[in-house]
């Protein structure tokens, strides 16, 4: 009870480089709560994703409970809490690519690359992820790898979309 | 004055009131469920929802404020039939299990299914949340919770230390440390102030009834009970006794009935704790008075949750603290050592048992250093609440029984003890004792009190001129003891910041975990009563009060177990049982 657990965390090398810009960033928005929002999507931007020990330190440097921190970061489906994969496949799954086929598409990939929503694949190359329209709607049904929109993607294709990659 | 109509009925009330504080003072009683007087004003539940004539949607009664001619009706078809759906959105994936549930007849969501005339579940979603959590004081059971935030008020607001918030969004939403981790991984103090404010089974403590009741039923085991001084004030509110009212003598008797073998008192070690502590403060002060080192101010530890804290966020304070463990330890190793050794009894085979208003004590006996020569100080804790449960369970007639007894040896105790229940009494306590040894005469003050600590403010503080001392004293002659009580955890923050920052004044500080004090700890019965904390409080006093001794080196018990046993204050004997150590807790081991 007595003594605390390791942290078992695989920190990246510059770990505490981009802590040193996250917190630069928390100085430039004078640490105010009010600001948490803009202070989170700049550390994600910075670190990549927001995990525990960024929240933690986020959390201390803006006199904030962690708790409270992590609910922001939790609320929004921007923030990630888990690693982004080299590239992030969105699906849309607006109403029009919805009622095209977009649901085979997510079931497609999660068979195909052995992941759920938000996951990363083992190799850490994709990121599964679903948007609620990509304002592509005449596209349907649409994917997003990066910044590429595939059209009218049928659940046959996935494997020649990924092969570019 | 505003003027409003509420159900057609004129009434006038000051600005800034909401519609809710100005329907009840006229009256009119509209239902609430997440809202708590002067804490919780938050508007999650939506129960209260209230036509407001031009409004385009229901208000929220407890947020929104009365304006100049508005017009409300509170019980309209309309409002009726909203605060139903909402009820039964609620419930919608709300655990059903309500007959195995603790809080089964105590549940504030039950008691409004009522109240609104819910006859049927119209939604069933399923269980959205199915985490159960238990850790050493805590259980929280996730699936019960209905997201009121109550506890996110009382741990973040009221506590200032925000272990608990919403997670997540939607039907995914749930109210946990961050990133879902266990309460046990995340810095809780364990304080138990949310157990007190949950409306239903979500969060409680984590239960020892069980093996309690298994030791009582073995027959190889001597079982001992002590309860702590608050515990008598409070318990009686389980019986249908008006708050404030202390149920000692039947407490005592109840214990008896319960199948225990000795009802001693952890007042009988609170004024052990006194004659150690204040030897402790003694120590330090003549040492800086001779202007050698040692650490001011000294800080009490008689809470465990405050104890937990101030390891967790203030470990570099540590040293401040005093080493006396709680009274309620102190009594358990006694009870294994010097008692054992009295009846002539194996130690091995007494079950001690903490009755206390308090959930932190739960994992206190779980930390490893509390135990001596192998043995466990306490077995288990119960809280107030649990002891009455037990009471119920074994069909006690609790307002009939004839007032018992303590047991001696350790049953005896001195008013002085009595009031470590409450803020500021371990402080008054101390200064009785600690006065008349430095001057040889009884504190000057109008019925022995320190009139500037008694009270229910956050922080309180006094200054105490010490004269005419003992010859043997003679450094504290014109000394002026500066001396800070607080309780709640958000009280203690400020006293410590002061210290980290090299200027607090005071060389002698009591903090308690829960504001108030033990009188409104995590474990005592929850209570809808506004004004719970001031009458526990004056039933404390009077405990204390009604006694002839009122010192704690009065107390012949307490006395005849240092010349027997112990030897002196502070003593060889006394640093191995009754002293502990702390640790550094602050390393974040939620991952």
């Amino acid at each position: 009870m007595n003594q605390t657990k390791q942290i078992p965390h695989n920190l990246p090398e510059d770990h505490a480089q981009k802590l040193a810009q996250i917190e630069a960033v928390i100085a430039k928005y004078e640490a105010k709560p009010s600001n948490l929002i803009m202070v989170l999507h700049a550390a994600q931007g910075i670190y990549g994703y927001l995990p525990y020990v960024v929240q933690k330190f986020v959390a201390d440097k803006m006199i904030m409970a962690v708790s409270e921190v992590s609910g922001v970061v939790t609320f929004y489906s921007f923030f990630s809490t888990k690693p982004k994969g080299k590239h992030t496949i969105l699906v849309c799954m607006g109403t029009a690519c919805y009622v095209r086929g977009g649901k085979k598409l997510v079931e497609g990939l999660q068979k195909h690359l052995n992941v759920d929503v938000a996951d990363t694949t083992e190799d850490g190359k994709f990121t599964l992820s679903i948007a609620r329209c990509i304002g592509a709607c005449g596209l349907a049904p649409a994917l997003m790898v990066d910044d590429t929109v595939f059209k009218s993607v049928n659940p046959k294709r996935l494997e020649s979309v990924l092969s570019k990659y | 004055m505003i003027q409003l109509t509420i159900n057609n009925k004129k009434i006038s009330v000051e600005p800034g009131t909401t519609i809710l504080e100005a329907a009840k003072q006229n009256g009119i009683n509209i239902p609430t469920l997440c809202y708590m007087e002067g804490v919780h004003k938050f508007g999650s539940c939506r129960i209260c929802s209230v036509e407001v004539v031009g409004a385009r949607t229901l208000q929220v009664a407890c947020m929104a404020e009365v304006r100049d001619g508005m017009v409300v009706y509170t019980n309209s078809k309309k409002v009726l039939k909203a605060r139903k759906v909402l009820y039964q959105l609620m419930l919608s994936d709300h655990s059903k299990n309500c007959l195995s549930c603790n809080r089964n007849q105590s549940c504030e969501l039950q008691q409004l299914g009522e109240t609104l005339g819910v006859m049927e579940t119209r939604f069933d979603t399923g269980s959205a949340r199915e985490q159960i959590d238990i850790s050493p004081s805590i259980t929280r059971d996730l699936s019960k919770c209905i997201l009121c935030r109550r506890c996110v008020t009382v741990c973040k607001g009221v506590q200032g230390v925000g272990i608990l918030d919403a997670q997540n969004r939607g039907f995914d939403s749930l109210i946990a440390p961050a990133m879902d981790h266990s309460i046990n991984d995340a810095k809780c103090a364990f304080c138990g102030q949310c157990t007190v404010v949950c409306p239903v089974g979500a969060l409680k403590e984590t239960d020892h009834i069980t093996r309690v009741w298994e030791a009582i039923n073995n027959s190889e085991k001597r079982v001992i009970f002590q309860p702590a001084p608050a515990v008598r004030v409070a318990l009686g509110e389980m019986f249908g006794y008006p708050v404030g009212t202390s149920v000692t003598g039947k407490m005592a008797a109840a214990i008896r009935e319960l199948g225990v073998d000795d009802v001693f008192d952890t007042n009988w070690a609170a004024d052990l704790t006194i004659l150690e502590e204040g030897t402790e403060f003694l120590g330090r002060a003549i040492d800086v008075l001779s202007g050698k080192k040692a650490v001011l101010p000294l800080i009490t530890s008689c809470s465990p949750g405050w104890i937990k804290y101030i390891e967790s966020y203030y470990p570099q304070l540590t040293p401040n603290l005093s080493t006396c463990k709680s009274p309620h330890m102190m009594l358990g190793v006694m009870t294994k050592t010097y008692y054992a050794e009295k009846i002539k009894f194996e130690p091995e085979k007494i079950y001690t048992v903490s009755i206390m208003p308090c959930t932190a004590k739960k994992f206190e006996i779980s930390r490893e250093e509390m135990e001596n020569r192998g043995i466990r100080n306490v077995d288990a804790v119960l809280t107030t609440r649990e002891l009455g449960q037990m009471i119920k369970q074994a069909g006690i007639d609790f307002r009939n029984l004839a007032e018992g007894l303590f047991d001696d040896p350790l049953g005896q105790s001195t008013g002085a003890a009595d009031i470590f229940g409450v803020t500021g009494g371990v402080m008054e306590a101390a200064i009785r004792t600690v006065y008349a040894i430095i001057t040889g005469r009884e504190l000057p003050f109008d019925n022995l009190h320190v009139t500037p600590i008694v009270g229910l403010d956050q922080i309180k503080d006094a200054t105490l001129k010490f004269e005419n001392v003992l010859p043997e004293y003679k450094m504290f002659e014109g000394f002026e003891v500066k001396i800070a009580v607080t309780s709640g955890l958000a009280g203690a923050k400020i006293l410590m910041d002061q210290i980290v920052a090299g200027t607090s004044p005071y060389h002698f500080i009591e903090v308690m975990g829960c504001p108030s004090g033990c009188i409104c700890g995590g474990g005592q019965p929850r209570s809808d009563d506004p004004d719970v904390r001031m009458k526990r409080l004056k039933a404390m006093y009077s405990e204390d009060e009604a006694k002839t001794l009122r010192q704690s080196h009065h107390n012949p018990s307490i006395s005849a177990v240092y010349k027997d046993y112990l030897g002196k204050p502070c003593g060889h004997l006394s640093h191995e049982l009754l002293h502990t150590h702390y640790f550094d807790r602050s390393k974040d081991n939620e991952e």
